[in-house]
């Protein structure tokens, strides 16, 4: 089935189901139908060659009933064919209405409305099956390439009983990899919707480029304090720990986010830092499960100032705050930084001495109330003297608070920013992703 | 299960193909969550569908489809053999069928009380039951419970004439109390996990673990930070389980030595000389691959390249013996492995993972460790957790910490955390307690595209000497 069939298909399928589930509900009962749906081709290398290949077409729809003070949700793996789409989700929903008599009251049901339409469906132009191995390595030969490519569309569709419509797809690849020489490596990435073999080959140039910079002598950094300059890159696995639990309105409110002090308003960030949630970004659909639909662009830090939290419908319900269209788990779906006004040329000048780091790696909590976070530093990072990168580094633990590093000891953020989309693939292919500048950082604690 | 369906379409597949196998996965889950006394999340997902296998060139590739239709596989089949002819040119290594078992066999999780036949309804009721519990004073500003049970079926038929029939039930619940004052906070929590039935649920003992987590959440919120310093520790089981996971469970993953998983979670400190002669940690240190073992979270008779499971010793009086690889990666490396082939589900191809990998016990009493201890902590629960790409600098942090002075428990401390580099800290043991708890996770995440997958571990109280210890800031 081509990417085009496959969008084709499961749109007619979903409206078919959804139309069945629908007629068949009794007075009282209200529902939520959620579909996401892929066909994806994915294609992991290691040394220039390819390890495992693997087609994957999956149907995953999720019915959500409303019925007397309660609620259950069931989702299930769909085939594709309609007849016996129809016939299993009857099923889950006379399952869904079994259970809902055993279920207590909750108190926090959020009543379904109509929230609107919307119908966007982006079509791409993908490399044929049999043309990507030759279109990837080809200008790799020579290389040393390990990564993972994926292609192929994303569906994802809502309605409800109350005459909600949402339908969102997306026909897209991504070539997540890393060059290396021996331990030495860089990290790269080529992702849009329509491959051009032009740009791949600059982009893996690039990369060989950065890579080429990092046949220096190696440098031991002792741990301690150093200016640093976070790549944007770095920046976005810096920014993305706010999608646990620190900009959640319920994990405020439940004592576990880490951005209490600043919810709390007891503290605030660098005047320098703007973050918005933004759609406009088109990364991913502004509806959520709910089909609640965000605003476009919706501020999250002004000035180093929290505006808002992160509020789910269900959230609002319980703790008395304004829904601000957040998806049920309350994570950044789209998270933007605004630039500054650092000039790309100027940066290693403005770092001095220090730490130039391109990606960071394997970040947590290490002291939640504080806000700090502890990681390590991985792929292109180098030690700097005098504004002359001197040499790659061996990796780095750190361990730093996010109120100091967005705080008093952010010192700039870069006029150039990157989008860096979400590559994830636990369970399905991620929408989303995020925009940020790079940052200059003073005082940034390294401490293995 | 359509068996009849499978086997007509394995046959199809070997007309075009060295070898074929169809992995049939069929999963049933039911998430329950309770908060503050009332229901948070009543959710259940069916998710079915197989891995289509197929042997072209040399080279093995998968696709994977819901639809069990005898049309729906045969066009699975013939994208997994469109994709592998079309890659297979450049493939990592020439594989052959002697890589797949010809086994026929079963397994069944050791239940006393099967999931299918427990009502929901009790599930409901002990997570009540444990967040009434917690209600014990103001400060406890939020009180969760939850619990997961999973039943799962996977069917693997080849056209060697595998046919293994495996069926788990599984368990994960958590409960967590959260007190606050101020600024700070501090939770505490318990799990119990792995292939258990309806026998774990039962009201009374969530009861007394929500009173437990609550009261020593408030303890915790009272305490003072964790002091900082080089000094002994001493780490409990449920601690000790995350310290095998990360720094002795991925480093020797033949697949991540190999460098398959380079681009995503890493590479590994381990090379293939090691094997045989580094000295990974003390004479104390003996670490067990087995999933064999009762009632643990992955155990299991088969892989999913249908490889028998056995026992395997992977570390023996702290030498590095043998890895975490599949036939496949023995096959590629020349190293000796064990039967790990395994996948999150029918949509992901297997790769080598960890299964119960286990600390086995040693001679100690947990007192003896106390009393040998002039200033040191003992950490129990992990809370955080962080290490890097070779699996040499990790950073973790505990739920709880007690002080231990003069060979004696003392006051309660909150945000403990430690640092080491691997080998160095895994020579630093120098007592292993005589008897030891079983943990396990749901979510080990690794490969490309990412899984998820089941991982148990066992271990006893262990004493490290010399450990760099800290608090938090707060």
């Amino acid at each position: 089935m081509s990417a085009d069939d496959f969008v084709d298909e499961t749109r007619r399928s979903f409206d078919v189901v959804a139309d069945k589930v629908l007629a068949n509900l009794q007075a009282n009962e209200s529902v939520t139908l959620n579909l996401a749906a892929e066909e994806t081709l994915f294609i992991r290398f290691n040394s220039n060659k390819v390890r495992q290949n693997t087609h994957v077409e999956q149907l995953f729809m999720t019915l959500q009933l409303q019925g007397a003070g309660r609620s259950t949700e069931m989702s299930r793996t769909l085939s594709g064919n309609i007849e016996t789409d129809c016939e299993a989700m009857l099923h889950v929903l006379s399952l869904c209405r079994a259970e809902l008599s055993i279920l207590p009251l909750d108190p926090h049901q959020v009543p379904l409305e109509n929230h609107g339409s919307s119908d966007e469906t982006f079509r791409g132009v993908l490399l044929p099956m049999d043309a990507v191995v030759d279109a990837v390595l080809g200008p790799a030969q020579g290389c040393d390439l390990a990564g993972l490519y994926a292609a192929g569309s994303i569906i994802r569709a809502n309605r409800n009983s109350k005459g909600q419509r949402h339908w969102f797809a997306s026909q897209t690849f991504f070539m997540d990899y890393s060059l290396y020489d021996g331990s030495r490596a860089v990290k790269g990435n080529y992702a849009g919707a329509q491959w051009d073999q032009a740009q791949w080959v600059s982009n893996l140039a690039h990369s060989k480029h950065l890579l080429s910079l990092m046949a220096k002598p190696l440098q031991t950094v002792m741990p301690g304090k150093y200016r640093t300059y976070l790549a944007p890159r770095a920046v976005a696995d810096l920014v993305g720990m706010m999608g646990w639990d620190a900009l959640s309105a319920s994990a405020w409110k439940q004592g576990r986010s880490p951005f209490k002090k600043l919810a709390d308003k007891e503290c605030r960030l660098s005047a320098q830092l703007h973050i918005t949630e933004n759609f406009g970004l088109g990364l991913t659909p502004r509806f959520n499960e709910l089909g609640e639909v965000s605003e476009t662009v919706l501020p999250l830090i002004t000035e180093g100032q929290l505006s808002t939290l992160l509020v789910s419908a269900r959230t609002s319900k319980e703790f008395g705050l304004s829904s601000n269209g957040a998806s049920a788990a309350e994570g950044p779906r789209a998270l933007d930084v605004a630039p500054g006004t650092l000039d790309e040329k100027d940066i290693l000048r403005q770092l001095g001495t220090g730490l130039y780091l391109s990606n960071l790696h394997y970040l947590n909590w290490s002291d939640p109330v504080s806000a700090r976070v502890t990681g390590m530093t991985r792929y292109a990072c180098f030690w700097v003297e005098n504004g002359e990168i001197v040499g790659p580094i061996k990796d780095m633990r750190w361990d730093e608070s996010l109120y100091d590093a967005w705080g008093s000891n952010l010192v700039a953020l870069t006029q150039h920013t990157a989008i860096v989309p979400a590559v994830d693939t636990y369970f399905q292919r991620a929408l989303g992703g995020s925009r940020t500048p790079g940052a200059l950082i003073d005082n940034f604690t390294f401490t293995l | 299960m359509p068996k009849v369906e499978f086997l007509s379409a394995l046959a199809y597949a070997r007309n075009a193909t060295q070898w074929a196998g169809l992995r049939y996965s069929r999963e049933s889950t039911q998430s329950r969550e309770v908060r503050n006394d009332a229901p948070d999340k009543n959710a259940t997902s069916l998710d079915e569908g197989v891995m289509c296998e197929v042997l072209v060139d040399g080279h093995f590739g998968y696709a994977a489809t819901a639809d069990l239709s005898s049309v729906g596989l045969k066009r699975a089949f013939d994208m997994a053999i469109a994709a592998t002819r079309a890659t297979s040119s450049y493939k990592v290594h020439t594989f052959d069928d002697s890589h797949r078992a010809a086994v026929q066999g079963t397994y069944e999780s050791p239940t006393q009380t099967k999931l299918a036949v427990t009502p929901l309804a009790l599930i409901t009721e002990c997570l009540l039951a444990a967040s009434k519990a917690m209600a014990i004073d103001a400060k406890i500003v939020n009180r969760a419970a939850r619990a997961v049970a999973i039943q799962t079926q996977i069917d693997y038929f080849t056209t060697s004439g595998t046919h293994t029939s495996q069926s788990f039930d599984i368990v994960d619940i958590g409960l967590v109390a959260s007190a606050a004052q101020g600024l700070q906070s501090q939770s505490r929590s318990w799990s119990l996990s792995g292939q258990h039935g309806g026998e774990v649920f039962v009201p009374a003992i969530f009861a007394q673990h929500g009173l437990r987590v609550a009261n020593e959440a408030l303890e915790l919120l009272a305490a003072p930070n964790c002091p900082s310093g080089r000094m002994d520790l001493i780490l409990m089981p449920d601690q000790m389980m995350l310290q095998i996971h990360e720094s002795v469970g991925h480093p020797l993953e033949l697949d991540r030595i190999l460098g398959d998983e380079r681009n995503y979670a890493g590479w590994s400190f381990v090379q293939p000389a090691d094997f045989g002669r580094l000295r990974y940690g003390s004479p104390l240190m003996n670490i067990s691959f087995d999933p064999t073992q009762q009632n643990a979270m992955a155990s299991y008779a088969f892989d999913d390249g249908g490889n028998p499971a056995r026992r395997e010793f992977l570390i023996k009086d702290g030498i590095l013996k043998r890895g975490l690889g599949s036939v496949e990666s023995q096959e590629r490396s020349g190293l000796p492995g064990v039967a790990n082939f395994r996948s999150a589900s029918w949509n992901r191809a297997p790769i080598d993972r960890m299964a119960n990998v286990n600390l086995e016990p040693g001679t100690s009493r947990l007192e003896d460790m106390i009393a040998s201890v002039d200033e040191g902590i003992l950490m129990s629960t992990n809370r955080s957790w962080s290490i890097d790409d070779y699996r040499n600098k990790f950073q973790f942090g505990c739920e709880h910490g007690r002080l231990i002075q003069n060979g004696k428990l003392a006051g309660v401390v909150r945000n403990p955390n430690y640092r080491g580099v691997t080998v160095d800290f895994w020579n630093r043991l120098s007592a292993v307690g005589q008897s030891d708890s079983t943990y396990g996770t749901l979510y080990c995440g690794k490969g490309e595209p990412s899984q998820v997958i089941r991982v148990g571990h066992s271990s006893p109280p262990c004493l490290f000497r010399g450990v760099e210890v800290f608090g938090g800031q707060s």
